[in-house]
């Protein structure tokens, strides 16, 4: 059987491990420790699966999306339901866990970043939850256009802070949270918010979302008696994929399909398909596949998805992806779009625009996969993104010209 | 042979006086002025120059040398071209040279070709902020065998497995990180400098030079008291941003030489 480990340092094959400057390092092995403990723990192990059922609203349901798998006449589409947890995205059952740990650790300060806002709100909603202080990077331009996030952040006793640097994006708000941890470590627990940074995160943040395909794999075999034939999620960092994906690692007939941002077109600095358009090299502690030009500097990415604009992915990404046990394929900004318009039409759903990149993509290959069950991850719901979608939409939006 | 880096070390030794270390970023404000800010700098007494590459994402530095790097690559700096000003700088000077980046333009160029042609361009070490000495391996050796130093950071979050690790991979010398936190001037100097250069002493007999935060010669002043090496960064890099006359650079660096020889 196909299973994906790392080694004892975090590699997973060439890639992953931990590059960060020497002052975060023996935090690192003490964040690594206090993590295998902790998972090894029965007592935190339950009150992790007390609060994702009471507090967050798992399991989440596995929708039969039954008009758009008929409209496309193709495979039978199941969406799972990740919009439906609180804070409206799969993030938090990640925060959830990592604030367990943060409380075991002692650490009373909480610091992250945030792309599209999901994982910044989830943070501040599990640092009201347990009572810490919470610091929130982001960048200025995903600030403007998931303004909505960032007041509910506030709403709930964070502190944004504006980041201007390069691209104003998540890979902004990445360095600046990492230099706030370099600089606070001693007090500070860092609560990164995708499988990706150094070692133990890319494993941890793995683990806490794992439970969305052991829920998926149980709810499937329950209702159509076999596995699918694929599961398809978007990825970023790829913390939703992972989380989907690794109940699946072991069964050869699942195709796993992670669906990166195509954006406006293949010229790097136009997209943030890491996969098409990138190669082997380090940012932000891992090694893993990174848009770069030839002098190692990293590129600017666009998507209209603020949580998929980032130029590096989640090192096991990068083995699933050598070893051709998941592929990899990007969608156009368009695309996206269109994909989340045709869901809210015929399902009463408005997904994440990140989330309607999968379902982009389930667009395409559904009609050509007749007798097929695809298994789509609906990571995260619209509302965050009503401003871009009337932006995008202004014909919907016309009686207020 | 020992590297100029060695060599250094030990004349100073012999003369019982710690070395003092610029940090610039090689290409800013641009490529032409940074053999002629090097020139400046050794005039005012700098024994030995880190000379930065500028990366993108630069996690370890504060706001100035941030700054710097965005300059720098602005200006249309790549490792080739620092390369190339190494040698121009190497045509008149024999001054220490230590290249300074982040992993990954390294990477980029290879290890085997950066060890080849730093060594050809007449550097001599290499420091890599966000290379750990787990992950080095591969590196030091293209280093070792191109006859270059490795300098690795030691921090005061490492632990005594760590410093000794950090030893056995350094050579040249080992750069002590006086506190916790990205590059940056600051008024007072960490207390956290003295215990770590103790623990530091107790497993490498290599020099130890301290940086991250001295920023006056007051300051330089009291850590060459207990530290072989000075490292001085970010004021300089203000001062370069500021546009600053050779005259001016060279004034500030005999500054800080006069506090550290007080």
């Amino acid at each position: 059987m196909i299973t994906s480990q790392p080694d004892a340092t975090g590699h997973f094959g060439p890639y992953g491990g931990r590059f960060v400057p020497e002052v975060l390092m023996a935090p690192l092995e003490e964040l690594e420790r206090a993590y295998h403990e902790a998972s090894a723990d029965p007592a935190f192990q339950a009150e992790l699966a007390d609060l994702l059922h009471n507090y967050a609203g798992r399991p989440t349901p596995l929708s039969y999306a039954k008009r758009l798998s008929e409209t496309l006449g193709g495979a039978k589409i199941y969406l799972k339901r990740e919009d439906l947890l609180h804070t409206g995205a799969h993030k938090i059952n990640n925060c959830l866990g990592q604030a367990l740990l943060c409380r075991r650790m002692g650490k009373k300060r909480v610091i992250a970043e945030t792309g599209a806002g999901q994982h910044g709100v989830a943070t501040a909603t599990v640092c009201a939850l347990f009572g810490l202080d919470c610091t929130v990077y982001m960048g200025e331009e995903d600030m403007r256009r998931q303004r909505l996030n960032v007041f509910r952040m506030r709403l709930l006793g964070a502190k944004v802070t504006g980041v201007s640097a390069g691209s104003r994006t998540l890979k902004d708000a990445i360095s600046e949270a990492m230099r706030d941890w370099v600089t606070n470590v001693h007090d500070t627990y860092y609560l990164l918010g995708s499988a990706l940074g150094a070692h133990p995160y890319p494993v941890m943040v793995r683990d806490f979302h794992r439970v969305i395909g052991l829920e998926t794999r149980t709810e499937i075999l329950r209702r159509e008696g076999r596995l699918p034939d694929a599961a398809i999620a978007c990825v970023g960092g790829g913390s939703n994929a992972i989380g989907l994906f690794h109940a699946f690692i072991g069964d050869a007939s699942v195709r796993l399909i992670g669906v990166e941002a195509g954006g406006r077109g293949g010229q790097l600095g136009e997209h943030a398909a890491r996969f098409s358009g990138g190669s082997p090299g380090v940012l932000h502690g891992t090694h893993s596949y990174l848009l770069q030009d030839d002098d190692g500097q990293v590129a600017l990415t666009h998507s209209v998805s603020a949580g998929l604009d980032y130029p590096t992915v989640g090192p096991e990404h990068a083995w699933l992806h050598d070893r051709h046990r998941a592929e990899y394929t990007s969608v156009s900004d368009a695309e996206a779009l269109a994909g989340a318009l045709r869901l809210a039409r015929t399902e009463g759903i408005i997904p994440a625009l990140e989330s309607a990149h999968a379902v982009a993509e389930v667009i395409k290959r559904a009609p050509a996969a007749k007798g097929q069950i695809f298994v789509v991850n609906l990571s995260g719901r619209g509302d965050k993104d009503t401003d871009i979608y009337r932006e995008n939409l202004p014909e919907l939006d016309a009686d207020t010209n | 042979m020992p590297t100029r880096i060695e060599q250094l070390f030990g004349r100073l030794k012999d003369q019982k006086r710690a070395a003092l270390i610029a940090y610039v970023t090689a290409g800013d404000p641009s490529p032409d002025r940074t053999p002629q800010i090097v020139a400046a700098l050794e005039r005012g007494g700098v024994d030995l120059i880190e000379l930065g590459v500028p990366f993108s994402d630069p996690i370890a530095d504060g706001p100035v040398i941030q700054a710097g790097a965005e300059r720098a690559l602005k200006a249309g700096t790549t490792l080739r071209k620092v390369l190339e000003m190494a040698r121009t700088i190497r045509k008149t000077s024999e001054i220490p040279i230590l290249l300074f980046t982040y992993l990954n333009p390294a990477m980029r160029y290879g290890f085997e070709n950066l060890g080849r042609d730093t060594k050809a361009a007449g550097i001599d070490g290499c420091l890599l902020t966000d290379l750990s000495v787990e992950e080095a391996a591969p590196y030091v050796e293209s280093m070792r065998k191109a006859g270059l130093d490795t300098v690795f950071l030691a921090a005061p979050t490492s632990t005594p497995e760590r410093l000794k690790l950090v030893a056995q991979f350094s050579t040249g010398f080992v750069y002590l990180v006086s506190r916790t936190g990205v590059t940056g001037e600051r008024t007072a100097l960490s207390n956290t400098l003295e215990p770590l250069l103790a623990s530091m002493r107790t497993v490498t007999t290599l020099p130890l030079a301290a940086g991250f935060g001295i920023s006056t010669p007051e300051q330089a002043g009291v850590v060459a008291r207990v530290a072989d090496g000075v490292v001085v960064g970010s004021a300089l890099v203000r001062m370069i941003g500021e546009n600053a006359s050779d005259a001016r650079l060279e004034a500030f660096a005999r500054s800080l030489r006069e506090g550290m020889d007080r």
